[in-house]
């Protein structure tokens, strides 16, 4: 009975792929995303070594990180998606109270507050927020015809405006535009019509100014400003970026060699370990390294989109598409900040920059879509 | 609630969805090609700037500064040496709070409120960006390693070994060889190009004295080192480097102990002694008294040991033997009856009636003789110089007049700079008519003929020019440029002769016989000095009024101040009959050229003459 109309498209005689399956479907995984998921990861600790001053501790800390991330994704791809569907109102309730608790009785550092600290843990609940919002907007437009019509639009303008509002409040910009970015993007793929997706569009461009003018921070404006012109400021604000792109640009095709770049491990680059990883990677292993790590992100991307295709229902559709063009939008962000194309946000590069906390976020993502993949398949008719 | 119940139609959702998903595939694979073509960019398009960048982040090009030359008097006594210290510098660029990293210094190490006060008046000049600028120096090895345990805590600061001048015989020759200071922003804003390579990694130029005259054989050639350093600027390896060469040693004719015995000789009194060798020109003495301890400039003097000798009443800084103007007084007699002789005004048996003073044709105004009862009715020239009678040389200069006198003195130096190779040298006032209407806008009067004649009234000499003018007596016209260095580099520096004086030998003798008189007549206003000597001299004696002492008034050393009385002076040579040095003495206010100022030149005479030592190392 199920997954008969799935089969029956692929070739009678190849039973070791319908074995294959079958093992997939038993132990939730996504062979395909697993093993682009170890090569990134692997090969992410590689670079690692090197920016991080070659140092064993911090590989084996963030190695740790990625035993609970794999395991943490192993354990939400084995949860039902109807569950989760359930569960979304309450996961978005849960976020919002642990963002309002932020402002009222948060930590943190440089001016932002971002943290909840719970007996010495702390604990980002912006971070929760990247996953519970597409669930939650994707529960909510799963549920209603689509396209969706003006009131639901609206209603989920209003479900991703308040968190966001929230994480805009820390002031955190980066995850709150990452935040809000998951919550459109489950509109987007619900087909939202093309008509509301140009005026927003238009609506954007036009509030460029009043937002500069009255909403960014100084911190962000000269951010922005820095990347129009980084030379502005050789050894503040356009220090980061100069020291990125030369990074990038000494490194060539080849690369200068594992270990051997210059503008890192003579400490010309900084967050060479966590958010500026690539220029490490670009300087070491070239255009070449680029390239396969691009390569991969693209695979991974792109099987991400597969999985939606596929997905049983609405809400896997979206809340898997989402999660995917949301991975993408960190991966492009993330570069496209190191090599001086947007301007420098907090955004680590998924997978390979140190730091536990992304990447437990990222992979329990992983877990969902690895949920939304092996889902039981009902035969619609 | 009405659309929920509704049948959703899958089918079409699917392939809303689909649409949508292809949509966002389209844009991601367009994106992630933008991220290549910027990789691209940077990578390959625009690789070799990126390289260069990188390169010059990490690449630094170090000067290391030369060895200075070193100097050593006549002897190969080391009278300039560089000593390694170790010298504690801060970057300022590399400090992000400077306040903080002196406090943790202040813990480290001692640092008084003037090294402080030294270091903020050099951040505030002018200095090359990333220069270290220096706070401490003579570090001690205890000093060396505290700072080397707390080097965590201390970013930009610097300590490393530094070659500082140091002068052995600071106070003897504070004068002569002058001493080097730190670069300062005037002299920084004006280097050339190729001067701020040259002194790359050199902090010291040469300031005064012969520091200064011969920076540029002393500085040497400035090495490279292309080193790797990290974002703090920390050298990691050295990459390739270049030599420097150091810079050329000099070997002065000054005598060590001969500029100690003339210092000595002095007695403490305010005055200046130069011994110059008769056959080449060399100084081998040249004392300006009191002095002051060079090495204080060295690393930078400090306000108040700097005002301390800017406002001595003493004026230690000032150099008298060069830049002092006295009136010469009796000294220029010799030189007037030479030119007398020259131009046959008179002969050496002319004689002159001295009734103690003198009185032009038709003027009523006395001229006074120093001896208030004149030196006889039958003054000839060997008389009027060894007893110094005023009177003849009144006579003899207003028969003479000034075109003869100015052009016969002329040559013997005076009025001109003698050009030793010292810098800041005065050239003193020898009169002309020429410059009397240019300086003072008035005529020549017969009067001034008579002032010329005995070194009064307009004239001035510098104790150096002074040396030059006996050494040229001595050596019967040979007139050579002074000079204090014998060799630059090994290279010896040949002996300069600036013009000889063409005058009959049969008045030379009468001259230096005349000034042998001085020192060794029945009544040479010098025989005390002559008195036991093993060799025989010939000098004269110069006693220079300060102040004008007014018409019908009389000199009264006991109504004048100190400041205010005769400046002593003597100038002579040794031996008579073989002259080897020629030395001139001023003694401020010491009132006698022959109870002061001669006295000096005898000893002089004596340890270079006499001194075992010296005789031993003349060739």
């Amino acid at each position: 009975m199920p997954h008969q109309d799935f089969l029956r498209r692929l070739p009678e005689s190849d039973r070791a792929l319908r074995k294959r399956d079958r093992l997939q479907q038993r132990l939730h995984v996504d062979f395909w995303l697993l093993l682009l998921l170890l090569i990134i990861t692997g090969g992410g600790l590689v670079v690692l070594f090197s920016a991080g001053d070659q140092s064993m501790a911090t590989i084996k800390r963030q190695g740790i990180y990625f035993v609970l991330a794999y395991i943490a994704m192993f354990m939400v791809a084995q949860v039902p998606v109807h569950f989760m569907r359930r569960l979304a109102p309450w996961a978005y309730v849960a976020g919002v109270g642990l963002l309002v608790a932020v402002i009222l009785v948060g930590v943190g550092a440089k001016g932002a507050q971002r943290w909840l600290s719970l007996g010495g843990f702390r604990f980002q609940p912006s971070e929760f927020m990247k996953l519970a919002m597409p669930i939650a907007i994707a529960a909510y437009l799963g549920q209603r015809h689509l396209p969706p019509v003006f009131k639901h639009v609206f209603f989920t303008l209003v479900l991703v405006a308040i968190p966001v509002v929230l994480i805009v409040k820390q002031p955190d910009l980066g995850t709150s535009i990452l935040v809000a970015a998951s919550g459109l993007m489950v509109l987007f793929f619900a087909g939202l019509s093309w008509r509301y997706i140009f005026a927003a569009v238009a609506a954007m461009l036009a509030s460029l100014w009043p937002l500069w003018q009255f909403v960014l921070h100084d911190y962000q404006k000269k951010r922005v400003l820095t990347l129009l012109n980084p030379e502005a400021d050789r050894l503040g604000a356009g220090w980061n970026i100069i020291q990125s792109k030369t990074a990038i640009g000494s490194g060539g095709v080849p690369g200068k060699g594992w270990l051997q770049g210059t503008q890192s491990h003579l400490d010309f680059l900084p967050e060479g370990h966590t958010d500026f990883i690539i220029a490490v990677l670009a300087e070491e292993f070239g255009l070449m390294g680029v390239l396969i790590l691009l390569g991969l992100y693209l695979l991974i991307v792109l099987r991400g989109l597969t999985i939606a295709i596929r997905a049983q229902d609405s809400f896997g559709r979206l809340l898997a598409a989402s999660i995917t063009l949301t991975f993408f939008v960190y991966v492009f962000v993330n570069i496209g900040m190191v090599s001086g194309l947007l301007p420098v946000v907090g955004v680590p590069l998924p997978l390979v920059s140190q730091g536990g906390t992304s990447i437990v976020t990222l992979m329990t993502g992983f877990g969902i879509l690895m949920a939304i993949a092996t889902e039981r398949r009902k035969v619609i008719r | 609630m009405s659309e929920a119940r509704q049948f959703k139609d899958h089918h079409r959702e699917a392939r809303l969805f689909f649409g949508r998903a292809l949509f966002a595939a389209v844009i991601i694979v367009v994106l992630t090609g933008v991220l290549v073509v910027r990789f691209y960019s940077l990578q390959v398009t625009h690789h070799d700037d990126y390289v260069t960048q990188s390169d010059r982040n990490r690449v630094h090009v170090l000067p290391i500064p030369p060895t200075r030359g070193l100097i050593y008097d006549r002897n190969g006594e080391l009278l300039a040496e560089n000593r390694a210290s170790y010298t504690l510098s801060i970057v300022h660029e590399r400090v992000d709070d400077l306040g903080r990293t002196l406090s943790v210094l202040g813990e480290l190490v001692e640092v008084s409120p003037t090294d402080i006060e030294k270091f903020n008046d050099q951040l505030r000049q002018r200095r090359r960006p990333f220069d270290a600028v220096p706070l401490r120096y003579n570090l001690t090895e205890e000093e060396i390693a505290r700072l080397a345990v707390n080097e965590y805590r201390l970013d930009g600061v610097e300590v490393h070994a530094q070659l500082v001048r140091h002068y052995t015989h600071a106070e003897l020759f504070a004068h002569t060889i002058g001493y080097v200071g730190r670069i300062n922003e005037r002299e920084l804003t004006s280097f050339s190009e190729e001067q701020h390579q040259r002194y790359a990694g050199t902090h010291s130029i040469g300031k005064n004295g012969l520091e200064r005259s011969y920076e540029d054989e002393l500085l040497g050639t400035v090495g490279y080192q292309n080193v790797e350093t990290n974002a703090r600027g920390r050298v990691l390896r050295v990459l390739e480097s270049s030599d420097p060469k150091p810079g050329k040693d000099l070997v002065l004719h000054l005598d060590t102990q001969l500029q100690q015995k003339a210092f000595e000789a002095l007695e403490g009194h305010r005055g200046a002694v130069v011994a110059v060798d008769v056959k080449t020109g060399g100084v081998l003495a040249a004392v300006s008294a009191p002095s002051f301890d060079a090495n204080l400039f060295v690393t930078g003097i400090s306000f108040k040991d700097y005002r301390e000798l800017n406002q001595s009443r003493d004026l230690p800084l000032f150099n008298r033997f060069l830049q002092g103007q006295y009136p010469p007084g009796s000294t220029v007699k010799p030189v007037i009856a030479m030119a007398g002789l020259h131009y046959d005004i008179v002969t050496p048996s002319d004689t002159v009636y001295d009734p103690g003073f003198y009185r032009l044709p038709n003027s009523s105004r006395l001229y006074r003789d120093w001896k208030r009862r004149g030196h006889g009715t039958k003054v000839d020239l060997k008389q009027a110089i060894a007893e110094s009678c005023d009177t003849y040389f009144y006579d003899l200069g207003h028969n003479m007049g000034i075109d003869k006198m100015h052009a016969f003195g002329y040559q013997f130096g005076m009025g001109e700079k003698t050009g030793v190779d010292v810098p800041n040298e005065r050239r003193g006032i020898w009169p002309s008519r020429d410059w009397k209407r240019g300086a003072r806008g008035v005529a020549w009067y017969p009067g001034d003929n008579l002032n010329v004649a005995i070194g009064q009234g307009d004239v001035l000499a510098t104790p150096m020019q002074l040396g030059v003018m006996v050494s040229t007596l001595a050596s019967r016209g040979a007139h050579y440029r002074p000079h204090m260095v014998a060799s630059v580099g090994g290279e010896t520096v040949e002996p300069e002769l600036i013009n000889q004086v063409q005058v009959d030998d049969a008045h030379w003798d009468a001259i230096l016989e005349a000034m042998e008189e001085v020192i060794h007549g029945t009544r040479g206003t010098a025989r005390r000095i002559g008195q036991g000597a093993e060799y025989h001299m010939a000098g004269k004696t110069g006693t220079a009024q300060v102040v004008a002492i007014a018409q019908g008034e009389e000199y009264d050393s006991e109504a004048l101040s100190e400041r205010n009385r005769d400046h002593a002076l003597f100038v002579g040579f040794a031996p008579y009959d073989d002259p080897q040095i020629a030395v001139a003495v001023l003694v401020e206010n010491a009132e006698s050229g022959s109870g002061a100022a001669a006295p000096v030149a005898r000893k002089v005479f004596d340890a270079w003459l006499l001194d075992a030592d010296n005789q031993a190392e003349e060739p």
